[in-house]
């Protein structure tokens, strides 16, 4: 039986090169890494993220407390910008590291100064890791070795930085280094950077572009300054540049982190969609955008006919996203797709450019307005993703009209195997276990639990269906609506009733927008909630996903990346006027309103997940990830 | 190849297993005959039914089996797996496609023999993953693709043949000397085990459960009192009361399920429950022909094995029994599977599955 088995190879522990250095450099620099931290330099050179600890991403503590509070945030804040500015590409102009934002930490040389001389000890030693690691890239095999060995909360949001890194793929160590000193490192590892990473790059902003979801990129900014460059890049497959750039494939780019304010400026300067950023934000979730809802609607309609670089089917598929009529994965996944083919049929080469290059190019910019109407789900990441390897790998000998039929036919066939089919396939193994009698619980609507909530009725099942709903969205009328017109026993709910509820249920089905690699279920808010309610009692829960929607990050929690929906919905209750207790509440100063759209359910409180590749436990998604990427599932 | 059921009245397949465990309740006898109604007319009408050379190979392979099965040291998959290797070297097909589906007919009739059998029907599924699953077939001549087929088939069965005695090197490493071991269920692989350990000179010493309706419990420590090995009897419920003193336990496995999760006889689960409960490790040893494709979310989500149980004295007609044979242990109270591919935790089974199947 082993022979079966095709031996695989087995990557470079990646190094992530992370700001200004040279490919070759990195071990070396990491070595270089000032071996033994003093005690007294340490304290600003070393430890940045003691700086951060203040930064807006945590309530500012009162200054004695500032130690205990970084001790009790052991998954760390959203980290800063002035991190995921090293991780990103040199092109973009490292304002990353803010000045003003360096200079707000006066307060942490006191912080530093603070804590006793053991415990500063140990923050010298994890400080060590620190200035290594960004000096040296980050290495992945530091990282490990320093989780391992466990170094103590209180060793700075230092190691809640590493664990995060480690979590989050893609958030670079930032280090305290001297402004000077850094601008200068920066300009002369630029230069080496750009013409290295050039190629890589290109496929890291693909990779950002859609190996990210839910927050905004700096993509835009990246791959139109160097789309010329590195789309040259890309053409040649040359062996050398094929690990760096399968390397950064493999690594999720960071997602813009919003923060920033920097780096948004420059974002906005490049959007279509003028948002305005609401008030009143929340501090944890400062790193997601969001924006006034409703505002930019009636300007947008009115630049339909304006529009230059935008095609109208796009803009008007970002329209329906940005009013809310397009809901779903699948359903965003579908129109984009559809949208992208109506522009490609349109499309013509410009003279004097190639069509992979101009295509691609345009097809960035299209992503872009669509993150500035609403944030991209991972299916949409995954969609883009894969019509971008298509686009890449057209042969150079056919002619325009050939190449466009050829990625319309691709387009066409993704959506009928990878959603449509697969869709169908999930049915077919979701049904065999309904049995009669069965109490089935959903939660929200889902299209894929919908269509199998119909099939098994048309085989003639019996079963009774508890559909759980909840504020704002109240999307599981629609499904109660649609299924009892079919004829089904329905009970509707809502969320806080669930643990009322689940001694009558039997089995529960749940949808998703995507798993990650670790089981973890992203799906709608309230999902975690009804899950781990089942899983108190002994309920079977059963995710049904399609394998398109399954994607190589890890997320822990539902802090780091999510969306913002609009807050204005929590406040008012629709068709209840006297319920106004909350009007006005964006003039209160204590009072903010969060709307999350998504959240994570753990692997452990998930049974079984239904793919169109069969049953699966949530521990073989990322088997199913490594097998079929790389054997181009996409294609 | 003509073949006789040599007694009519009772079907093949108790008989042999009568044959080998020398252990046979009329009770059991009875229900044999029951089931011998219907296995033997089966038989019968496939003969005079179909024409031609297919009906020979139709009634060949599940002779071939039984022949195989004969063997008291052979399971049950492996015998099946045999079989159809033999159903490849007599076929007179002469296209790929000819071939798979005398292949298949042959898989179908034997899964139809006994339909609750997991190791069985996975074992079937495996084989003919393994062999027709090669590049050879796209190209190369017929006839050399047909030995291509025989030798992967051959290979197929020399593997699971010799999977148990890998599976015993594996885990005789896990025994140490002075342990106590708690085993369940007479597995021909977990009696392996042990011998090897005792071979390699290690002192230890096992607690069996009785077993009941089966007796294995019996029958096992029958073997391991030739061995020479300590043995010790606990009736089915006195195994928490025993669980302080066990260092480990040791379960064979009718099936493993994708989840991870084994399907073995009744009281494996509860057993499970308890070591967890005690921080008792389980291990499994099972061969890898036992994956199957199923996963089932609760202990009712199986197909139904009955067997009928003697209490020894008449029950009244309204008192229902539970009569399932097995049940289900889910993977979170499994430590480690011990199969010929490795060592390997519950998660990895799913891994194995997908890889093979898709």
């Amino acid at each position: 039986m082993d022979s079966r088995r095709v031996p695989r190879t087995v990557s470079d522990p990646k190094v992530r090169q992370v700001g200004f250095f040279a490919p070759a450099a990195p071990l070396d620099r990491s070595e270089s890494g000032p071996p033994a931290p003093t005690s007294s330099s340490p304290p600003v050179s070393d430890v940045s993220p003691s700086g951060n600890s203040l930064s807006p991403v945590m309530i500012p503590p009162p200054r004695h407390l500032s130690t205990d509070l970084s001790r009790h945030f052991p998954l760390g804040p959203p980290i800063s910008p002035l991190r995921v500015a090293r991780a990103a590409d040199t092109s973009i102009p490292v304002g990353s590291y803010n000045p003003s934002e360096f200079l707000t930490p006066t307060a942490t040389t006191e912080f530093s100064e603070d804590p006793l001389s053991p415990r500063w000890g140990r923050r010298g030693s994890s400080g060590k890791f620190a200035t290594s690691l960004p000096a040296g890239g980050f290495n992945m095999a530091l990282a490990k070795q320093k989780n391992a060995v466990n170094l103590p909360p209180d060793g700075g949001s230092n190691v809640e930085v590493q664990k995060e890194q480690r979590a989050v793929t893609g958030k670079p160590l930032k280090e305290k280094t001297t402004k000077a000193e850094r601008r200068a490192l920066q300009e002369a590892q630029r230069a080496a950077k750009a013409a290295a990473k050039g190629e890589g790059s290109k496929t890291g902003a693909s990779g950002v572009n859609t190996a990210n979801s839910n927050t905004g990129k700096p993509v835009k900014a990246v791959s139109q300054k160097k789309d010329s460059s590195s789309v040259a890049a890309s053409e040649k497959k040359g062996g050398d540049r094929q690990p760096d750039k399968d390397r950064k494939k493999d690594v999720p780019h960071p997602r813009m982190q919003f923060d920033d304010a920097n780096r948004v400026e420059k974002a906005k300067k490049r959007s279509v969609v003028k948002q305005t950023e609401a008030k009143n934000r929340v501090e944890l979730f400062r790193h997601l955008p969001q924006y006034e809802h409703g505002t930019q609607l009636p300007e947008l309609e009115s630049k339909f006919f304006q529009l230059d670089t935008v095609h109208p089917a796009v803009y008007k598929v970002g329209l329906r996203y940005l009013a809310g009529d397009i809901s779903g994965g699948n359903a965003r996944c579908i129109a984009m797709l559809q949208a992208f083919q109506e522009s490609i049929k349109d499309y013509s080469t410009p003279p004097e450019k190639s069509l992979i290059r101009d295509l691609t190019t345009k097809i960035n910019g299209y992503v872009s307005f669509l993150i500035e109407c609403r944030p991209l789900s991972i299916s949409m990441g995954n969609a883009i993703r894969f019509l971008k390897t298509r686009i890449a790998q057209l042969p150079l000998n056919l002619s325009e009209s050939e190449a466009k039929v050829h990625l319309i036919s691709d387009i066409d066939r993704f959506i009928s195997e990878k959603i449509i089919l697969a869709d169908k396939v999930i049915v077919k193994h979701a049904v065999t276990k309904i049995r009669d009698g069965d109490v089935l619980l959903t939660y929200a609507s889902s299209s894929a639990v919908e269509m199998m909530l119909l099939h098994a009725h048309e085989l003639g099942k019996h079963f009774r269906v508890v559909i759980v709903d909840s504020r704002p969205k109240l999307e599981g009328q629609k499904l109660l609506r649609r299924l009892v017109g079919k004829g089904i026993h329905c009970t509707y709910t809502h969320i806080n009733a669930v643990s009322y509820i689940m001694h009558e249920v039997s089995r529960v089905f749940l949808g998703a927008s995507s798993v990650l690699s670790n089981g973890t279920v992203y799906s709608r808010v309230g999902t975690a909630c009804v899950a781990m309610v089942a899983h108190q009692f002994h309920v079977p829960v059963l995710i049904c996903c399609e394998a398109y929607k399954f994607h190589e990050r890890v997320q822990l929690d539902s802090i780091c990346s999510n969306e913002l929906g609009d807050p204005d919905v929590i406040s008012k209750v629709s068709g209840r006027k006297e319920i106004n207790t909350l009007d006005g509440w964006a003039n209160s100063e204590n009072l903010q309103l969060l709307n999350l759209m998504y959240d994570a359910t753990p692997s452990d409180y998930v049974s079984m997940i239904i793919t169109d590749y069969g049953m699966i436990p949530p521990t073989s998604v990322p088997v199913i990830v490594r097998e079929y990427r790389r054997e181009h599932l996409w294609i | 190849m003509a073949a006789e059921n040599p007694n009519p009245k009772i079907s093949l397949y108790y008989q042999t297993r009568a044959a080998h465990h020398g252990v046979v309740t009329s009770d059991w006898l009875a229900q044999a005959q029951a089931a011998a109604g219907g296995r033997s007319d089966d038989v019968v009408s496939e003969n005079y039914l179909s024409s031609g050379e297919e009906d020979g190979k139709g009634f060949s392979v599940v002779d071939e089996f039984n022949n195989w099965r004969k063997q008291p040291e052979l399971a049950e998959a492996v015998a099946a797996i045999r079989a159809l290797a033999s159903v490849i070297r007599s076929s007179q097909a002469t296209t790929m496609m000819e071939l798979e589906i005398e292949l298949k007919k042959a898989v179908d009739s034997l899964k139809s023999w006994d339909t609750t059998s997991i190791s069985l029907t996975a074992g079937c599924d495996l084989f003919i993953r393994y062999v027709t699953r090669t590049s050879a077939l796209e190209y190369e001549d017929f006839d050399s693709a047909k030995s291509r087929l025989i030798e992967r088939a051959e290979k197929f069965g020399e593997i699971s043949y010799k999977a148990r005695r890998i599976i015993a090197m594996l885990g005789q490493d896990f025994i140490l000397d002075g342990c106590t071991i708690l085993v369940h269920g007479f597995s021909r692989v977990v009696l392996e085990v042990l011998r090897t350990a005792a071979q390699n000179k290690k002192q230890f010493r096992v607690f069996c459960t009785e077993g009941r309706p089966d007796r294995t419990g019996l029958r096992l420590s029958n073997e391991l009192a030739k061995l020479d090995v300590p043995v010790k009897l606990l009736i089915d419920s006195a195994v928490a009361y025993s669980m302080d003193e066990v260092d480990m336990v040791f379960v064979g496995a009718d099936g493993v399920v994708e989840s991870g999760g084994i399907i073995n006889m009744m009281g494996t689960y509860q057993i499970a429950l308890v070591a967890n409960s005690m921080n008792k490790p389980v291990y499994v040893a099972a061969e890898s022909y036992k994956f199957a494709r199923l996963y089932p979310l609760d202990q009712k989500d199986m197909e139904p094995a009955l067997r009928p149980i003697d209490f020894g004295v008449p029950i009244p007609s309204k008192v229902e029994v539970e009569t399932s044979a097995r049940d289900y242990t889910p993977p979170q109270y499994l430590t480690l599977l011990f199969t010929d591919l490795g060592v390997l935790t519950p998660s990895v089974v799913s891994d194995e599955l997908i890889q093979l199947y898709l």
